[in-house]
């Protein structure tokens, strides 16, 4: 027995040694992760963001240096009441912002690095950086911040902000702290603009002293420049397209049939890009998103979803035509409206009737094209059947449906079809004078101005067009296919002419008369749609939107556009003339009619958005008053 | 000369081998935890590793002087060593040298020198030598209280030097006597007061006496053949409560704050998390640095001069005491574990080697050897992996320094001179 003790002593105690060592290195093994060993830091080396030009060259968005101070809590020596006094001071911060800042990365991780004071100017980065040595567990990280050339374009260009807990679960190439695109290009091409950031190993030592790279800098990785993008705006026109939707809400999209590319995408109200930038970013970042009233950040071009109106009825003329059922001779006769049996079913303007095919597009005749409509739902025995046909027909326009493209938003409107209908009424329940709405584009009917837009785009390319897109050159990158294939229509071309024919006689006789523009042949298509609200839970209507649709030249169109002004009452009224300049803007580079363009620049629709939250009853449409926007310096 | 060829061949070899892993492995971990940079030249004697280089280098030069010289002599002058070994702990008060507070080194030149690392095996022969007497009787109290003496005398030395963690070393001869014959009473006992203690510091001394009153009283209940009187049970009852006062007292008083810090960390008595929070950065920063690189090597280890923690010189004092946090971080599980095995297979070969000794003095010396070889190695280890409260021993054959090396060096390898000699002592 007394030989046995220290025996099985010595063997116990290295049975419960390695049991220990077991636990420790196996079972409980931080298993070996170089990013969060503490003995190494990472130090990251951004590369420079690519630029954004747009397709004249011009220089839209650059950068420019900024310096964040970082913390690492863990790494933090505690500072004496005057130290954390100094420091405070030299960042423009109250001590209790040190504190608070300093538990929010605590909480965040002791020992991962979290952004303490970002986006120091570079004159406060040059005093700061002589006393960083004071400060232990802080130093100052440069990262490349966004720099704008230019006022406009701000849903276009979006902006970039550090990244969120969301960001950093989906991809863990970011990290606390890192620049993200936030909206528009910066958001759609991050991958191309940022570049790849290059990382260095650094051994420290206990006292958090660098000793020397990491196994002599075999992982580190040097960055990789953001390629540089130019993208299909024409910065000039947008500039004019902004201007023109000051004091107004709504979107314009105009588009380059013959490639898709989008040349204007101006949504109204806008802000300045710039106010995203610096230290202001956040303030004004939450100023913009709350503002739920004007809603600035919300691209009304790319998704709002608005009955788009009478421009609709060109595709049901084109349906109609495919599907056989009418002929563009076929007239049809309008008492100021539809009637079924007694029953007025929509109403309609003054014009001569009977109208055929032309007239009905031109003079925008809502009982012509209730009839065409109504022979399209009524070919098969079956309106379900009959409508799925309608849908598809529709949607081959790329309406209802997203475009599946590069924007960084986007909707996909909505064609009902007739399982739509069947679900609403119950199979076989409804017929065709149940929805005639979708004949004069109101009803079920929505789409946003980019598909309006590329709808006249495909009428103006005769049956055809491609998906539109901001992407126009990647540095040493090619385009995906996605945008160098058209999509064709389900309508034959055939048909596009006499429907193209009634589009350029709007401006001819029709409801656009008076927006011709000299030397230039347009076709377009007028909409006034009627629009509700909810004001206390009690539906109410405000004044029509005001739509325009249109392409010019008539032949091999270089531009398609659709613009959309909310609450503008007429199609001409607003949004015709509007688009008429955009057109002569684009096409001749200047504007020649500055009466018209003056009378849009004078006038505001503020009044009208302001009735809703009135909390008074108002009146809408023939019985309202213009706004004039008074002192408005003319342009020559 | 057929007499000369067997001499060589009869040092067991199981032991040189396993020294000699030990002391290479000790050396590359040296070599690990203290170079700064490149390592320009290994035998760069401004560096550690040059230093313990040369070090191992002469704990070769002692091993061949150990070994020829005649097994008798040790024997013969294990007084005489004693002696001098005393005196030099004694000549410290006069002519040492303070580092880090303790006493414990004569300072020759550059060089230092720490006798108590040399008075573990001189105490060993001292034991031996008086144990093998064939007047001494490990049963009678004269000879406890003598036996006791001699391994008291360096103790007390070593503690007045404030050394306290070489001081525990000597309990180690605890094992050698109760091998030798000492009552089974004195193990009771010495268990029950390291319980006693422990029981006392974690839950006070009032639940502590209700304990040992309890286990007193149902032993009396339950012994009904020779039970001795109740006034007996009554008396030990009375001492332990004392004991236990005395621990606590010993405890809040009579410990330095760090050592009662230590204690504090091991036991988890401290709540207050500001206090916590400050220890982490004192008393616990090494044994958390230590457990983490241990922690971070994982099975295998992050290779040889690879270690983050060890580059970064995380774990303060890894060359010397916490030399087992490079073993965990650079060789993981597979190394350490390597480590453990070794060491528990050279004290297992120890005995056994001892138990077949002819003479008695070469087994109570083979047990000093062994027992102080393991309380070493589990105290030193066991700290690293935050075990055992802290106490700064070094790892034998690891650690690095001279004075520890050669200490260990001389003490295995007298055994092994002995244990080769044991057919001559017929």
């Amino acid at each position: 027995m007394r030989k046995l003790l220290l025996v099985t002593s010595a063997i116990a105690v290295g049975l419960i040694f390695l049991v220990r060592l077991f636990y420790l290195q196996v079972y409980n093994s931080d298993s070996f992760n170089i990013l969060e060993d503490t003995a190494i830091r990472a130090e990251y080396n951004y590369p420079k963001r690519g630029y954004v030009y747009d397709r004249n060259g011009k220089l839209l968005v650059a950068n420019q240096p900024s310096y964040d101070v970082m913390v690492i809590p863990r790494e933090v020596t505690p500072l004496e009441p005057s130290e954390i006094k100094d420091f405070c001071n030299l960042l423009g911060i109250t001590a209790e912002d040190y504190e608070k800042k300093l538990t929010k990365a605590t909480n965040y991780s002791p020992r991962l690095p979290s952004p303490f004071v970002p986006q120091l100017s570079k004159a406060d980065y040059a005093v700061l950086q002589e006393v960083m040595w004071k400060y232990e567990g802080f130093y100052i990280q440069k990262r490349s911040m966004r720099s704008y050339q230019t006022d406009i374009g701000a849903n276009v260009l979006g902006d970039i902000g550090e990244v969120g807990q969301k960001e950093m679960n989906k991809d863990s190439y970011y990290k606390l702290g890192d620049l993200i695109g936030k909206q528009g290009v910066e958001k759609s091409y991050e991958d191309i603009l940022r570049g790849v950031k290059g990382i260095r190993f650094i051994q420290k030592d206990r006292f958090n002293k660098n000793i020397g790279p990491y196994k002599n800098g075999q992982y580190d990785t040097l960055p990789k420049p953001g390629k540089d993008i130019t993208i299909t705006i024409d910065s000039e026109l947008q500039a004019y397209g902004e201007l023109l939707m000051k004091h107004k809400r709504g979107g314009i999209v105009a588009i380059e049939p013959s490639s898709g590319e989008i040349l204007a995408m101006v949504t109204g109200p806008s802000y300045n890009p710039n106010l995203l930038v610096g230290r202001e970013r956040n303030k004004n970042f939450s100023r913009l998103f709350r503002d739920t009233i004007n809603m600035p950040t919300y691209d009304r071009g790319l998704q709002a979803q608005y009955p788009p109106g009478s421009p609709f009825k060109v595709i049901n003329a084109l349906i109609g035509l495919q599907e056989g059922v009418v002929d563009v001779n076929d007239r049809f006769s309008c008492r100021m409206g539809y009637y079924y049996g007694s029953r007025k079913l929509t109403g309609c303007h003054h014009h001569r009737s009977p109208v055929d095919m032309n007239q009905g597009i031109s003079q925008s005749c809502n009982a012509y094209f209730v009839n065409v409509y109504r022979r399209i739902v009524d070919k098969y025995d079956d309106p379900g059947v009959s409508m799925n046909k309608w849908a598809e027909h529709a949607k081959s326009f790329g309406l209802g449906n997203f475009l599946n493209n590069d924007l960084s938003v986007g909707r996909p409107g909505r064609i009902p079809d007739g399982d739509y209908y069947d679900r609403a009424y119950g199979d076989n329940r409804w017929g065709s004078t149940y929805i005639v709405s979708n004949a004069i584009g109101q009803g079920e009917v929505e789409a946003t101005p980019i598909q309006l837009a590329n709808m006249a785009a495909a009428i103006g390319n005769r049956g055809f067009y491609y998906t539109p897109h901001i992407i126009k050159n990647i540095e040493s990158d090619t385009l995906p296919s996605n945008f160098t294939v058209p999509k064709y229509t389900t309508i034959d071309k055939a048909h596009f002419e006499p429907v193209v024919e009634g589009m350029f006689d709007v401006y001819n006789e029709g409801t656009a008369s008076t927006l011709r523009i000299p030397g230039i042949e347009i076709c377009g298509k007028t909409g006034t749609a009627e629009n509700f609200v909810k004001i206390d839970n009690v539906k109410t209507q405000l004044t029509d939107h005001s739509i325009f649709v249109a392409f010019a030249p008539k032949d091999n169109p270089s531009i398609a556009i659709a613009v959309f002004v909310e609450n503008g009452y007429w199609g001409s009224r607003f949004a015709g003339r509007m688009a008429s300049l955009m057109i002569e803007k684009y096409i001749k580079g200047e504007t020649t009619r500055k009466d018209l363009e003056n009378w849009i620049f004078t006038h505001s629709l503020e009044n009208e958005y302001k009735k809703p939250y009135s909390g008074e009853p108002f009146r809408i449409n023939g019985e309202t008053q213009l706004q004039l926007i008074e002192n408005y310096a003319l342009k020559d | 000369m057929y007499r000369e060829t067997q001499r060589r061949f009869q040092f067991d070899w199981i032991i040189i081998l396993i020294f000699l892993l030990l002391v290479t492995f000790g050396y590359l971990n040296i070599l690990s935890a203290s170079h700064v940079g490149e390592i320009t030249s290994y035998f760069d004697t401004s560096q550690l590793y040059g230093k313990q280089l040369i070090f191992v280098g002469l704990s070769f030069v002692l091993i061949i002087l150990i070994l020829s010289l005649e097994a008798k002599f040790y024997e013969r002058f294990a007084s005489i060593i004693y002696l001098v070994a005393i005196l030099a702990l004694i000549g410290l008060f006069i002519f040492g040298k303070d580092v880090n507070g303790a006493r414990s080194w004569y300072g020759i030149g550059s060089m230092t020198i720490q006798p108590s690392e040399f008075a573990k095996f001189a105490t060993a022969l001292a034991v031996a030598k008086y144990i093998s007497d064939i007047q001494t009787n490990m049963k009678t109290l004269k000879d406890q209280v003598r036996v006791a003496a001699i391994i008291f005398i360096p103790a007390l030395l070593i503690l007045l030097q404030n050394d306290a963690g070489s001081t525990i070393v000597y309990l180690a001869f605890f094992f050698v006597f109760y091998r030798e014959g000492l009552q089974q009473v004195y193990l009771i006992v010495v268990l029950s007061l390291i319980l006693l203690a422990v029981l006392s510091l974690k839950f006070g001394v009032t639940i502590t006496s209700l304990i040992a009153a309890v286990v007193l009283l149902s032993r009396y209940f339950l012994r009904k053949k020779k039970r001795s009187s109740i006034i007996q049970y009554i008396l030990v009852l009375a001492l332990a409560i004392g004991f236990s006062f005395g621990v606590k007292l010993f405890y809040q008083h009579g410990l330095k704050v760090h050592q009662q810090n230590r204690i504090s960390l091991w036991l988890r008595l401290e709540k207050d998390p500001l206090k916590l929070e400050q220890m982490k950065k004192a008393e616990a920063y090494n044994l958390i640095q230590s457990e983490q690189a241990i922690s971070s090597g994982g099975i295998t280890g992050k290779g040889f001069l690879q270690g983050t923690r060890t580059t970064g010189k995380f774990v303060p004092e890894q060359e010397t005491d916490y030399i087992f946090s490079t073993v965990g971080e650079e060789w993981g599980f597979l190394g350490s574990s390597f480590v453990i095995i070794l060491f528990v297979a050279l004290i297992v070969r120890i005995l056994y080697l001892a138990e077949a000794q002819k003479s008695q003095f070469s087994r109570v010396y083979g047990y000093g050897v062994a027992s102080i070889l393991f309380v070493h190695f589990t105290i030193n280890t066991g700290m690293v992996m935050g075990l055992i409260p802290t106490v700064g021993i070094p790892l034998p054959f690891f650690s690095y320094g001279g004075s520890g090396l050669w200490g260990f060096t001389i003490l295995l390898f007298i055994f092994v001179k002995l244990d080769s000699n044991k057919i001559n002592e017929w």
